[in-house]
């Protein structure tokens, strides 16, 4: 359509679009520069020399924080809520490709738990950990507390995925004689494969970076993004940005392994 | 579709002795998330709501039936102030994504020529979207700051003489700070509506002779409207949760509800912050209700 010419219309925007990919890129950027600061110098430019001191101190212990605990704390909870994340959202697709008595308030439930204010949600958990005399921990109200922000996020996508899913293809399997876990086995299941990646890539990433909800929820000990947060009020050293930079590399390689797996069996599929 | 080629030659499975009838499947798929919502999202909402009735000192919180703490927030003019801030807050943030959301949105859908090539430009606007948000947020204070590369900047190309002090600890910061961290919640629903779009109606359009801008206003925006919807339900819900963003970017100087309430837990006044939770719970939903009156989710998925 467009195809034949570009206009003045498609410079313009893409000048645009240039634009605020550096607005989303730029200030990374900077922190990137600036974590590897001089040991002499402070949070803004100038470089005052180029040193890794701050990533070093990052490894050495610490008057503020523990680094090493908060990030095995966040990677754990992760791991956990993605897992969880993949499987509810998948058997709740499942189950929304029928009609069952609820099914409605069961979806509005999911599009409130996203719309309901984080800190809200965090509050809630912690009064009701604190009455029935539970301890809070980054593994239990914690744990949940991510699930309400991950789950309605892999139900919708879930959602999504079913909705463009032509049942054409299970009824192929089931007149050639395979049973319902036959089809979903090897029918349903390589289909959504990617989706359900996607899915977990969002759990993991949305848990490992949240904090909102994991304020009145974490118990004794903090999660990452909490260690972080509390750096932001009393750290005035580079050392913040060190942080910031290793964090968000390993977000860069998770996301990039994630994506990876998902062209991986995309092609392995297409190859069939 | 080359999978099914796989069946029959799979290892031939035991049969399963239990068989759920039909009807109770779609139960037993959806009772997991059920119970998750239940436990930690209904319950702790209704404990809300009790909490804010209750009495309290600074220790410890009596169940009670007062109603204090509403009269007691909703009686400050503070309170009202602090709601008129989020407010303009969560305008000026809309406002800006929405803009910038729909131009993306439409450059992606409408000007680039391979689907691989929009996956890929789709994706450099998503990574940033999936690393830690106060990282972000940190990441604009060597820019902004007194001496940071927009201040240097102006101050060697002679601009200015002194640095300028709003573009760190001000509104300005909290609501670039909040563009910068939310607009592709707005991007996202909105491509996804514009990929949907048949191509033959805009090509009908044109051979009625519209031009392009006749195309855009009378054919993409109006079936844009569900993918803004959704885009501004997120905007809008994130904006009004925020605390962090605020407190980071204007330095302490300027309040959200949610900050408000996040002072008043950290002072142990878990009734008052309830009480503002219920406010500002029935705020929200009341927007989003009102939002979900133009579009059918369900529908837009």
């Amino acid at each position: 359509m467009y195809s034949d010419r570009r206009s003045r219309e498609f410079y313009i925007l893409a000048i645009f679009f240039a634009v605020f990919v550096l607005f989303l890129y730029g200030p990374l950027s900077a922190i990137v520069i600036l974590s590897f600061q001089g040991p002499n110098g402070g949070l803004t430019f100038p470089l005052n020399g180029v040193s890794l001191r701050w990533f070093a101190n990052l490894f050495e212990t610490q008057a503020v924080g523990d680094f090493g605990g908060s990030f095995r704390r966040s990677l754990a909870l992760g791991i956990m809520v993605m897992a969880v994340t993949v499987l509810f959202s998948l058997l709740a697709g499942l189950a929304f490709r029928r009609r069952f008595i609820g099914a409605s308030a069961l979806f509005y439930l999911s599009v409130a738990s996203l719309v309901v204010p984080s800190i809200i949600v965090s509050l809630g958990i912690g009064v009701v950990f604190q009455q029935f005399g539970l301890q809070p921990a980054w593994y239990s109200s914690g744990f949940g507390a991510h699930l309400t922000w991950t789950l309605p996020f892999g139900v919708l996508i879930m959602f999504a995925v079913f909705n463009r899913f032509s049942p054409s293809y299970e009824e192929a399997a089931r007149d050639l004689g395979a049973t319902s876990w036959q089809t979903f086995r090897h029918v349903v299941l390589p289909m959504i494969a990617p989706s359900l990646i996607g899915v977990g890539l969002f759990g993991f990433t949305l848990s490992y970076d949240e904090f909102a909800r994991t304020l009145m929820t974490a118990g004794t000990y903090n999660t990452l993004p909490l260690e972080i947060y509390g750096m932001t009020t009393n750290v005035t050293t580079p050392v913040l940005y060190a942080l910031g930079t290793v964090t968000t590399v390993f977000s860069f390689l998770v996301i990039a392994a994630t994506l990876g797996l998902i062209v991986l069996l995309n092609r392995s599929r297409s190859k069939g | 579709m080359t999978t099914v080629r796989f069946l029959g030659i799979g290892e031939p499975k035991p049969k399963r002795s239990i068989r759920l009838p039909l009807w109770l499947v779609s139960y037993v798929q959806a009772m997991p998330l059920t119970l998750v919502l239940g436990a930690f999202l209904l319950l702790p909402l209704i404990m809300i709501i009790t909490v804010s009735f209750w009495d309290y000192d600074f220790a410890q919180m009596y169940p009670d039936f007062v109603t204090f703490n509403y009269t007691e927030t909703l009686g400050s003019w503070v309170t009202w102030k602090i709601y008129y801030n989020t407010l303009r807050y969560a305008f000026l943030v809309w406002a800006i994504t929405l803009f910038i959301g729909f131009w993306v949105a439409y450059f992606l859908a409408f000007h680039i020529r391979t689907s691989a090539m929009q996956m890929v430009l789709f994706l450099v606007c998503t990574v940033p979207f999936l690393t830690s948000n106060i990282i972000r947020m940190i990441s604009w204070i060597p820019v902004l700051g007194r001496n940071g590369l927009i201040n240097t900047a102006l101050i060697n190309s002679g601009a200015v003489s002194e640095p300028v002090e709003w573009l760190l600890y001000s509104d300005f910061a909290v609501v670039l700070a909040m563009v910068h961290l939310y607009t592709l919640f707005m991007v996202t629903p909105i491509f996804n509506t514009l990929m949907r779009i048949d191509k033959s109606l805009v090509e009908a359009a044109r051979d009625a002779g519209a031009s392009s801008w006749q195309v855009l206003t009378n054919v993409i925006l109006p079936l844009a409207k569900p993918g803004m919807a959704i885009g501004t339900i997120f905007v809008v819900t994130l904006v009004m949760a925020d605390f962090s963003t605020v407190q980071v970017m204007s330095g302490g100087q300027s309040a959200s509800v949610a900050l408000m309430m996040k002072n008043q837990m950290s002072l142990l006044q878990y009734p008052a912050a309830a009480a503002n939770a219920v406010v500002l719970l029935v705020l929200v939903l009341l927007m989003v209700a009102g939002i979900l009156r133009i579009v059918d989710i369900r529908k837009e998925l």
